[in-house]
């Protein structure tokens, strides 16, 4: 006995006009279906994503470069003069090498540090919350998947929506400051001072990101066979020996690839901080992203061929980056098969 | 009772508390106050007047003083809680305060005017939630506008990242063609490539094509998305290949073949894909900023950011729109957060 209930029903009928286009889209696509094969067809059915992937990401990727070597405010190719390598000089033209301030664009190499600076505290300090998170999300809890879902959930909050909470909870009437004035702690303009917005933007972008690790490692804990923790426990082996071990070395293929993952995303930090501090005060907070987007389009200083040169480097780390995490998965892969 | 606490607090030693237990539950508590904490105060104080988001130290529910209407004047009047001279309290309306003294009166007889010194005096307040901070942004900015085009952005790429992306998968998963590993390999390639590096001349792209300051601009970039191939290709790889042999012997097209049999039993891969989609459309930010520039197309998170960046802050309408913002987000994180976990959990991407 079926009796269609009336989400079904409802469900059918929105559906209808999309199964009678699907039908329009047949008859020429038989044609085609004639014509070529049905292995001709694998053309077709490719033929939107490629062309799409082509205008806007392949065809862009081999039009940067002749950005960077290319001068003036204009946006069309066919206004830009050709100035060779001379983008990528001005980026290296320093009094001082050792003295990044001392270089002609000292905006570029501010980014550089803060970005450099960023990478590496973001990185080390989120991963091993990470990793302590996951392990406490490991253990044998009750409500496991809500504890999960707690620090899951600022991930999928929008970086807009990141900033604006931070901004409202680090200013002078903030939360921050209640809470520390319960303490006896003055007030203090956490995004005024050079070296607290440096450290906010870090806090800020572990808060909004460390649920997505957490998540990875947590999966990847969970797939260490139960019984090996056992066999440790007849013997009698300590704690910490057991993670030194076995969790780790378990754990270690997770933990590379979760670690290049977070500098792939660390590197391209904007958006948050941007909202945050606007880079501000002063280029404390100036990452390379944002010097890219400032240098490229706001619309006083434009240089879209710096930007270009600017991003070319850019993207040259993050592909020597997937290049370490494309290694890693596969060496992994292959200790899976074996 | 006893079972329940007992299943809730487990602990390590059995009996006994364990340090480690003691740490597992600092950290989930403290996990629990950092991660949402945040989010929840700034949905509190959404609902506060100005004058109360000016207070400090801030109180967590919205307060508001009160104030009444009293015979014989035309604007209404702050009430306050006096302390008399006899010891007892009352509540007093103030008309107006003259130095330390403040003359009141009582609302129920406004005849006599009381004359009561400052200190003595508490304004009554009580919780209220100032609902207007949502309504006015709707009726008096373009937000309205900004969510239209947030959602309009949101959906349409969704449904086309779905499409080209199933078909593309469809494609590289069930056919044998000379090219097919290269097309596997560029896209593979392209997951590098992220917007930052790129965004120069794709902005020169798009001008070309005329879609600078269109939401077709917004849309078209994102959707061929290297991480939708890449889901949909390996489920569909579990989709036994008899069916579709089973189909052409129907006589089915390969296009029936796609739509009626691959697609619905893609269904799952898709739902995960639509779901990610639908976030990262939602919340993109870098490159709407770049390709709209006229007020009436910016999405939801240009508007807030570009409004929140103004000289003139005005937190009470930032807070509730941000919150807007956040509805949907939060809406699919309650109801498939199990479904998105595993979902992560399996595929290692975001």
């Amino acid at each position: 006995m079926s009796t269609t209930s009336l989400t079904d029903r409802l469900g059918s009928l929105l559906m209808a006009p999309v199964h009678l286009l699907m039908r329009i889209i047949d008859i020429p696509l038989r044609a085609v279906q004639k014509a070529a094969g049905i292995g001709g067809m694998a053309a077709v059915f490719l033929a939107p994503n490629m062309l799409i992937f082509g205008i806007f990401v392949l065809l862009p990727l081999v039009i940067n470069f002749v950005y960077s070597m290319t001068g003036g405010t204009a946006f069309f190719l066919s206004e830009r003069n050709f100035v060779g390598a001379e983008q990528y000089q001005r980026l290296f033209t320093c009094t001082n090498y050792l003295d990044p301030m001392s270089c002609q664009e000292d905006a570029f190499w501010a980014a550089v540090g803060n970005t450099f600076w960023f990478v590496i505290l973001q990185v080390a300090l989120m991963i091993g919350l990470s990793l302590i998170t996951a392990l406490i999300l490991n253990r044998d809890l009750a409500a496991r998947s809500f504890w999960r879902a707690v620090f899951f959930f600022p991930v999928l909050l929008s970086p807009v929506v990141v900033g604006l909470i931070w901004k409202w909870i680090l200013q002078r009437q903030g939360l921050l400051n209640f809470g520390l004035y319960q303490f006896g702690i003055e007030p203090y303009t956490w995004l005024t001072d050079r070296n607290w917005t440096f450290i906010a933007t870090i806090g800020v972008s572990i808060w909004a990101h460390m649920g997505l690790y957490t998540l990875i490692l947590l999966a990847g804990l969970q797939a260490i066979p139960k019984d090996l923790y056992e066999a440790a426990e007849m013997d009698g082996t300590k704690p910490a020996r057991v993670f030194r071990r076995i969790t780790l070395p378990l754990l270690a293929p997770n933990l590379l690839v979760v670690v290049v993952l977070a500098l792939i995303k660390a590197v391209q930090i904007f958006d948050e901080v941007y909202v945050l501090t606007g880079g501000g005060p002063g280029t404390s907070t100036l990452y390379l992203t944002q010097y890219i987007y400032e240098t490229g389009f706001a619309s006083t200083l434009r240089n879209p061929g710096l930007a270009a040169a600017a991003s070319i480097l850019m993207g040259l780390v993050l592909v020597v980056l997937t290049l370490i995490q494309l290694g890693i998965g596969q060496r992994g892969e292959k200790k899976g098969k074996r | 009772m006893g079972v329940a606490s007992r299943f809730i607090l487990r602990r390590r030693g059995g009996k006994s508390w364990h340090w480690t237990d003691i740490v597992t539950w600092v950290w989930l508590v403290g996990g629990l106050i950092i991660m949402f904490g945040p989010a929840v105060w700034l949905a509190f104080s959404s609902f506060k007047t100005p004058a109360a988001l000016a207070e400090f130290p801030p109180s967590i529910l919205p307060y508001v003083t009160s104030q009444a209407t009293v015979q014989g004047y035309d604007k209404p009047l702050q009430l306050f809680e006096a302390k008399m001279p006899d010891g007892s309290t009352k509540v007093l309306a103030e008309v107006r305060r003259i130095g330390l003294v403040a003359q009141m009166v009582d609302p129920t007889t406004p005849g006599e005017i009381v004359r009561v010194n400052i200190n003595d005096r508490t304004p009554v307040r009580s919780v209220s939630f100032a609902t207007e901070n949502y309504t006015t942004p709707f009726t008096q900015f373009d937000f309205l506008r900004y969510l239209w085009n947030s959602v309009f952005v949101t959906v349409t790429a969704t449904l086309i990242t779905l499409i080209v992306n199933s078909m593309a998968a469809f494609a590289l998963s069930k056919y044998e063609f000379r090219g097919r590993s290269l097309a596997m390999l560029i896209i593979l390639a392209t997951l590098m490539v992220p917007l930052s590096v790129i965004m120069v001349p794709l902005y020169s792209i798009i001008s070309s094509l005329g879609l600078f300051n269109n939401l077709w601009g917004v849309i078209l970039p994102t959707v061929a998305t290297p991480t939708g191939v890449f889901i949909l290709r390996q489920y569909m790889l579990t989709i036994p290949d008899e069916l579709i042999d089973a189909a052409r012997m129907d006589k089915a097209s390969e296009w029936q073949i796609y739509w009626r049999i691959v697609l619905p039993l893609t269904a799952p891969a898709l739902a995960v894909l639509a779901i990610f989609s639908v976030v990262w459309r939602w919340n993109d930010f870098l490159w709407p900023l770049i390709v709209l520039s006229r007020r009436e197309l910016y999405t939801l998170q240009v508007g807030l950011s570009i409004y929140s960046g103004e000289l003139n802050v005005q937190w009470h309408f930032i807070l509730a729109m941000t919150v807007v913002t956040m509805i949907p987000v939060v809406l699919v994180f309650i109801f498939l957060q199990r479904f998105i976990t595993t979902g992560i959990a399996g595929t290692g991407l975001k």
